[in-house]
């Protein structure tokens, strides 16, 4: 197989709150091959959004970026400011969960492709910078009458089409899809989904899909990373997530999801922790229904299992003791954000 | 692509024209509220000759100046005169109040435009300062001198910078459009606009254009403070918000330069309303105008306004303040125009 083109080892994003540092990503790591989608999902508050951003190099002033992130074989958080810049953009692009107010209003959608193409390649001429625009748009269905258009003249569906234009003239490798179809309507969704599938065949990149919709990750992924609490608690490939979920928490999320065959409405009891002060070791256990006096004592080993790896105990009870083993109760457990 | 553009430019016009012909009743208004709000105070012949003049002295002249014949039909006759350009008469000296519109109104707008270009060089960069260094020493020190700018009655700076500027240091000129020789001068060129600055560059003598610029810099100083502090607040403020906007973001995703982003996408998309607020900015500017040309001697009108209310001569302050009520009319609607060049999504 080749190298991969994201390799990410024990990424942290921690960021200024009013409380304290918040550990929004912590310790992160994982990896993306060339054509690759790995599905990001967990749920609001859980870091998606964060380590999305923090790939990009666009965290809030403020916050504090660590670990590694190699990218097409060169370490981005060692590179100086401005080369960092210019990946982004030309080596890895970044589309947006809401596409209406994503777009410079006072500029016309000519004007964004011309932008970013003289900022990247300064040695392409006018005409075929235009060349280039218009394919990219027409590979998404936007027709070349509406180049010099202004960004209110086009509905959410088409804005959203025009981003993804936006981040593919550049021919990244490497793309990061923020929740791209959250604020669209079902068809649309689906339209978009399409294109997605559609790059994928035509140019190849990695994608970083960050849904909180399972379908979602079931129908565009091949594999899927689930995040919660900062941390990825559980990835592998779709189907044999899907299939055999190892961590409690991918169970618990997998049961919620809604179907025709739903008779009752599962929820995760209790509300995601607080990232200023989380839980101590597994991120999880306070809400986690086999709990064991080890989860909150001792941070849990990632334990590979086929092909997929999970961070939980259950998976290595062979090397915790009796006196860990035992279950604990849920009023011993601090749930601090349940008052 | 031919029919999208015309398509967005059809749409410009007919809002252009729809605005231009809201003039015509704003207009109207604010003629008619200025003709009946100055017959309140009384009879102008009266008021003006009232005690000077014989009782029938005063109704001869009630009866030239049409004073004696219905409201209504005053008013009618009032307006009949303004659509023709005639403003009437003024009744202490016998001026033609269109003549006054044309002379001292151009050392008016000479003196905003002057103004304006203080305040948007003082309060523009100042401003993105302000934004950069938010809640930090400097944007601090500039928010005060923003509050400072605002609150410092025109005449009180007007006097501190006569003192220093022009008596003390001897750089500038305390009053006056320019030195008596210099006006003599350049009043000759034709065509005279008024405006002196153009006639002096008209004129081509540098010393003279020295000279004009001289006398300009203090009140122009003076004036285009007192708005130069809300610029800078406005700019700092709309530069804070569109530097957090999500296609701020996106731009900054793409690759742009950060120094581009801002220049580009932050910076213009802050101006919208710091241009809608210039408009509002320019009835401020002519009240401020009033106490500046007072206290400059800057024979504007301003200074005519003053000078006629102390003589009571109703009849010119009618004239004067009707144009200056035209006055904003008009910028009003040109500040809507640049608005809705600069922002395409403005047309109704």
């Amino acid at each position: 197989m080749s190298a991969p083109v994201v390799d990410v080892r024990d990424m942290r994003v921690w960021y200024a709150g009013p409380s304290g540092p918040v550990q929004a990503v912590d310790g992160v790591t994982f990896a993306l091959r060339q054509g690759e989608v790995l599905g990001l999902v967990g749920e609001s508050g859980s870091g998606k959004s964060t380590l999305g951003r923090g790939l990009m190099g666009l965290v809030p002033r403020g916050a504090a970026i660590d670990g590694s992130i190699e990218f097409d074989g060169r370490d981005l958080l060692s590179l100086p400011k401005k080369e960092r810049g210019r990946v982004r953009g030309a080596g890895m692009g970044l589309i947006f969960q809401e596409p209406m107010t994503r777009l410079d209003p006072l500029m016309k959608v000519s004007k964004h492709f011309t932008e970013v193409l003289k900022v990247h390649e300064p040695k392409l001429s006018k005409d075929e910078a235009r060349i280039r625009a218009l394919d990219a748009l027409r590979s998404l269905g936007i027709p070349p009458t509406r180049y010099d258009n202004y960004p209110h003249e086009f509905s959410g569906g088409m804005r959203q089409r025009i981003m993804i234009a936006l981040a593919l003239v550049l021919r990244p490798k490497f793309i990061v899809a923020d929740e791209p179809t959250t604020a669209l309507d079902v068809l649309v969704e689906a339209q978009i989904l399409r294109i997605l599938a559609d790059i994928r065949e035509r140019y190849a990149p990695a994608i970083l899909l960050i849904t909180h919709n399972l379908g979602i990750v079931a129908e565009a992924c091949d594999r899927v990373a689930v995040m919660y609490a900062g941390r990825i608690v559980e990835q592998g490939p779709v189907r044999d997530i899907f299939a055999t979920p190892r961590h409690p928490y991918t169970r618990a999320l997998l049961n919620s999801t809604i179907s025709l065959s739903t008779r009752e409405l599962h929820s995760i009891p209790g509300a995601p922790p607080d990232l200023v002060r989380p839980p101590t070791a597994c991120r999880f256990h306070p809400r986690c229904e086999h709990v064991m006096r080890v989860c909150a004592d001792v941070f849990p080993p990632t334990v590979r299992v086929d092909r997929q790896e999970a961070e939980c105990w259950l998976l290595a009870t062979d090397r915790i003791d009796a006196a860990g083993r035992a279950p604990l109760s849920r009023q011993e457990v601090p749930v601090a954000d349940e008052a | 692509m031919a029919t999208a553009t015309k398509s967005s430019s059809g749409s410009l016009r007919t809002y252009l024209i729809t605005r231009l012909l809201l003039v015509i009743p704003m207009v109207w208004i604010l003629v008619t509220l200025v003709f009946f709000v100055l017959r309140v105070v009384g009879d102008p012949i009266q008021s003006a000759f009232g005690g000077r003049l014989s009782p029938a002295d005063i109704a001869v002249r009630r009866h030239a100046a049409g004073l004696d014949k219905p409201l209504l039909s005053q008013y009618w006759h009032y307006l009949v005169g303004v659509t023709h350009g005639d403003f009437g008469t003024s009744l202490t000296d016998n001026t033609r109040i269109s003549h006054i519109l044309i002379v001292n109104g151009a050392a008016t707008l000479e003196l905003t435009f002057w103004a304006v270009l203080v305040a948007i060089a003082v309060g523009v960069p100042l401003g993105r300062v302000a934004a950069r260094y938010r809640d930090r020493l400097p944007d601090v020190g500039l928010r005060l001198f923003a509050v400072l700018a605002y609150a410092v009655p025109v005449f009180f700076l007007g006097l501190l910078l006569k003192l220093l500027f022009a008596t003390n240091l001897t750089w500038f000129y305390a009053s006056g459009r320019a030195s008596p020789n210099v006006e003599i001068a350049i009043n000759n060129v034709a065509p005279n606009t008024h405006i002196y600055i153009i006639n002096a560059i008209q004129y081509g003598n540098v010393s003279d254009i020295w000279d004009v610029l001289r006398h300009t810099v203090l009140p122009a100083i003076t004036l285009g403070m007192l708005v130069a502090g809300v610029f800078l607040r406005l700019v700092r403020v709309n530069l804070l918000q569109t530097m957090r906007a999500d296609y701020v973001e996106a731009a900054r995703a793409r690759g742009v330069p950060e120094r581009r982003v801002i220049r580009k996408h932050a910076f213009r998309n802050a101006l919208i309303p710091v241009v809608t607020v210039m408009g509002l900015q320019v009835a401020t500017l002519l009240g401020g105008a009033v106490l500046t040309e007072t206290t400059f001697e800057w024979q504007g009108l301003g200074y005519k306004i003053a000078y006629y209310l102390s003589r009571q001569d109703y009849v010119a302050v009618q004239g004067i303040v009707a144009a200056v009520a035209v006055i904003v009319a008009l910028t009003s609607f040109l500040i809507d125009v640049a608005a809705a060049v600069i922002d395409p999504r403005v047309r109704y």
